[in-house]
């Protein structure tokens, strides 16, 4: 098979980082959703009918859109392979917490309805709270981290070791990036019941997700400027080679501050990104004091995209910096896949992206429509 | 079993990915029962058929979310507990994980919420096109995972780089068309179909016994029958011994399986019934029929079926082999980026596909090039895998796939002739059977992956090799964490199953027998619980 040299090397890495960077955002305007109004879900709705009707505004959804999740960690695993096993296993406890949080949530979506009494009903209720708050927080902490550098280093066979611990990773800037990505998910998830859900859970929908988008606007900023202050970046200071064979050890690098703003300083149309997190939230705010359903959702999008660009732009090309020996990080030149499974992961991906995305629309344009209680009521048997 | 990370691991693994089996067969086989009886109903317009794909569609419904969930710990754990194993294969493992995701998972995911909630939505055909779009999806899935699984099995169309020190993929089609994925695939749909197939059977048969909801068990009972002989036959028939030729590990683990320790001459016989003994390395009181073996395996009466003696002096070889392509690989590795001498890579090359059997000495000595020939040997004895329970689950698995195939072929009789009901004792032996392809199901994933052993990936990784760096302690809270959590989830899952079951379908259609909703008096069935 030579077919896969029509691409370079450098340029699928490139375009393999860029998916990452879709499939993740792809990830958090869809199932952000979900996970949003999974952590509203004891506030916004208060009785048992409300909360029926906040489920079933995601009800028929959830499922595809949690999808993005699982085939963002197989593309990982297949793309960034290095990515996969330092990351999966470094952050072993606090990834366990995340699995055991979103095991509940499809469980807590199906089961909830299936018995009337209230015990249970409340008990799942819970665990749809956690199902949306522990990985909506656990995935900032987690890239709060990576922009830090993690402790772990390869031994020269490869193998990872990995020297921090759980309650490491639970360090001031990175539970600021974690409530940003809370904060965000709440934005996305009000913005969503204001769209979707009616009466007072669209209400509260929209009063939570207004105070949760001003909470971004602020927790971005403050995240920036701690950025500056206190985090130190990574830079490469050999020679970049940008088509070599995936070694992280082959290159060497130093830590020093101000480095993940080096990229913006380089090329200052980046700061797009930045401005699209900021003016979202801010979109998203005004609409939902304006009651503009379809516009607060996709300004709720467009800071949930700015934002997440943001993180990558300013790492770019590392991946995942290590803070205990920097020449072991990851970055885009040496921990892909080989040129092959990019080349072939691509075609796969651009025949079946552009498909997924015409049913995932089918199939919202199927389900437009609020929900509301005459709905749940006369469903009882079959809507969540 | 000792208690360090690589057996805390495994058994973490064991366990999660059993649990993971007891939901998915069920997914795949109902999905496409589903389908097919939305099909009767689209085309014939009888409303009964609707009820019927309503009815194990909200069964379905409730054991899908937990295949769902449980699904998500085997992507996970790849990473957590496998990280050296991740890095060494991903380039060609997590290729298939993520186009089962781009063509299988998105599929199956968005449109099984449609199917739920689309009934008023979609026009028939719509409804009857996003069902299909469901089965297809979930057996889409199955086929890209055991792709996966057929790999580390028969590693083909990938070769070791030792600038990355990592498999990397040279042929994707191999790694596609691999026989033993292939073989794999067959088997293990065909086994979720009988599964499926038991599932409704069962319990139409225990409608029937409590005279309840008799036109939709009947109907499903027709169907269950058809389908469940069908997929019992082809799981028998075209079980996935056909891949056991495919490679020399693959050999040893037909040989383990039939306690086989002599080469046996062509066509070898089956071995009924006897006693394994790793120790003496011979099976006692064995009871031989001749040539089954030889035809199921080889499909030939004149192909020879390796025993395991033979076949651990072959693994010594590969071990000597090994050794020279790790030697080669030390002096490419220590060149660096400078000029390696053509001897050496060419004796890397020579030797590399056998890298991975160095790898097996290590339980013993830290440079594999200092390893004596007694410990050649012993390493070359640890390629034999644990004989006595591969043979017997492979012997449940068997038996209970022609009880299958008998069990169905009677109902199949029964429903040509239209006497379903007509014994009471069959109709509980239906009730009573409901478990058993799930158990046949557990021991046929025992005996591929048990007897896979010593290697994670046959001749490249072993097991002992692919593990993360993490402490015994690490990994304990997480094996407590799961077993807490699926067991609860697993009490509520078989709560709301039976539940659902008692309750019957939600609605009857007027015709065409309208007392059929009427529980018979006396037949000791619950009040059907009122409407939430």
């Amino acid at each position: 098979m030579i077919l896969h040299e029509l691409l370079d090397y450098t340029t699928l890495r490139i375009l393999w980082w860029g998916l990452l960077g879709v499939l993740l955002i792809g990830f958090a305007v869809t199932d952000g959703f979900d996970l949003g109004v999974g952590a509203l879900l004891p506030f916004a709705a208060r009785t048992d009918m409300e909360r029926r009707v906040a489920i079933n505004t995601i009800g028929p959804v959830w499922e595809g859109n949690q999808v993005w999740l699982i085939l963002g960690g197989g593309a990982i695993f297949a793309a960034w392979p290095p990515l996969y096993a330092v990351s999966f296993s470094g952050f072993y406890l606090a990834m366990f917490v995340v699995l055991a949080a979103l095991i509940l949530r499809p469980v807590g979506f199906k089961y909830r309805s299936k018995r009337p009494e209230a015990r249970w009903r409340n008990g799942w209720d819970w665990a749809l709270f956690i199902g949306g708050f522990v990985p909506a927080l656990i995935f900032g902490v987690a890239v709060g981290n990576a922009l830090q550098g993690v402790p772990f280093r390869f031994e020269d066979t490869m193998f990872a070791r990995y020297e921090g611990s759980f309650f490491g990773l639970l360090n001031p800037f990175a539970l600021l990036c974690g409530l940003l990505s809370l904060s965000m998910m709440v934005m996305h998830g009000g913005a969503w019941l204001s769209l979707k859900a009616s009466g007072p859970v669209a209400a509260r929908g929209r009063a939570y997700g207004s105070i949760a988008a001003l909470a971004v606007v602020v927790l971005f900023a403050l995240g920036g400027l701690a950025l500056w202050l206190f985090v130190d970046g990574y830079r490469i200071t050999s020679q970049v080679v940008t088509d070599g064979p995936s070694n992280p050890l082959l290159k060497s690098v130093v830590r020093e501050g101000g480095a993940w703003f080096a990229n913006y300083a380089a090329h200052p149309w980046m700061l797009v990104a930045p401005a699209f997190g900021f003016l979202g939230a801010l979109g998203a705010f005004l609409g939902m004091r304006g009651q503009r359903e379809v516009l607060t959702l996709l300004s709720s999008k467009l800071s949930v995209f700015g934002i997440i660009s943001t993180v990558g732009l300013s790492m770019f090309p590392f991946i995942l910096p290590s803070s205990i020996d920097p020449r072991s990080s990851l970055t885009v030149w040496d921990s892909s896949s080989s040129h092959l499974t990019l080349f072939i992961m691509l075609v796969g991906a651009v025949v079946f992206m552009p498909i997924i995305l015409a049913y995932t629309t089918w199939v919202y344009r199927v389900l437009w429509g609020k929900v509301d209680e005459t709905m749940v009521r006369s469903n009882s048997e079959t809507v969540y | 079993m000792e208690l360090d990370v690589v057996s805390l691991s495994r058994f973490q693994f064991a366990m999660t990915a059993l649990y993971h089996f007891l939901f998915v067969p069920l997914t795949l086989g109902l999905s496409v029962v589903l389908a097919i009886m939305e099909t009767v109903y689209v085309t014939t317009g009888r409303a009964i058929w609707r009820q019927m794909t309503q009815f194990w569609g909200t069964l379905f419904g409730i054991n899908f979310v937990l295949g769902v969930a449980t699904g998500l710990t085997m992507e996970f754990q790849f990473g957590m507990n496998w990280s050296y194993y991740s890095h060494y294969v991903g380039d060609i493992f997590g290729a298939p994980l993520a186009l089962e995701g781009l063509m299988a998972f998105f599929l199956e995911a968005t449109f099984v919420g449609l199917f739920f909630f689309g009934w008023d939505k979609l026009s028939k055909l719509g409804h009857l096109a996003t069902t299909w779009a469901v089965a297809a999806g979930s057996n889409f899935s199955a086929l890209w995972i055991l792709i996966a699984n057929g790999w580390m099995q028969n590693p083909v169309g990938a070769a070791f780089n030792p600038q990355t020190m990592r498999m990397e993929m040279t042929d994707f089609w191999e790694v596609i068309f691999n026989p033993v994925a292939q073989a794999k695939f067959v088997h293990t749909a065909s086994a979720g179909y009988v599964c499926a197939a038991f599932f409704v059977l069962g319990v139409s048969a225990w409608y029937l016994l409590k005279g309840r909801h008799i036109a939709l068990a009947k109907r499903s009972m027709t169907v269950a029958a058809a389908f469940g002989l069908a997929a019992s036959l082809s799981a028998v028939v075209l079980g996935d011994e056909s891949g056991y030729l495919a490679t020399e590990h693959q050999k040893m683990k037909l040989a383990a399986i039939e306690g086989m320790w002599e080469t046996e001459p062509a066509p070898a016989p089956f071995t009924a019934f006897g006693f394994p003994d790793q120790e003496a390395r011979e099976t006692h009181y064995a009871i031989h029929i001749p040539f089954v073996t030889g035809l199921i395996a080889t499909r030939t009466l004149n192909t020879e079926i390796p025993g395991i003696v033979d076949l651990v002096k072959l693994a010594e070889e590969r071990i000597r082999e090994g050794i020279k392509a790790y030697d080669a690989l030390q002096a490419i590795r220590a060149a660096g980026s400078s000029q390696v001498p053509q001897a050496v890579s060419e004796t890397f090359e020579a030797n590399a596909r056998q890298l991975g059997y160095a790898y097996l000495l290590r339980r013993y000595v830290d440079d594999p090039r200092q390893a004596t020939d007694a410990q050649i040997s012993q390493a070359a004895w640890d390629t034999v895998p644990q004989v006595g329970p591969l043979f017997w689950t492979f012997r449940i698995m068997v038996g209970l796939g022609v009880f299958f195939i008998l069990l169905t072929g009677t109902f199949f009789y029964l429903s040509a002739r239209r006497r379903l009901d007509a014994h009471p004792w069959l109709l509980w032996v239906a009730v009573f059977a409901i478990p058993l392809p799930w158990v046949a199901s557990e021991c046929g994933w025992f005996v591929a992956e048990f007897g896979r052993q010593p290697w994670i990936i046959e001749g490249v990784l072993p097991t002992a090799a692919a593990v993360s760096d993490l402490g015994i302690t690490q990994v304990l809270l997480t094996i407590m964490g799961f077993v807490v959590i699926y067991t609860v989830l697993a009490i509520i899952e078989m709560g709301l199953m039976l539940k659902a079951i008692r309750k019957g379908p939600t609605f009857e259609p007027a015709n065409p027998r309208p007392s059929s909703n009427v529980p018979q008096p006396g037949a000791g069935i619950p009040a059907p619980l009122p409407a939430e």
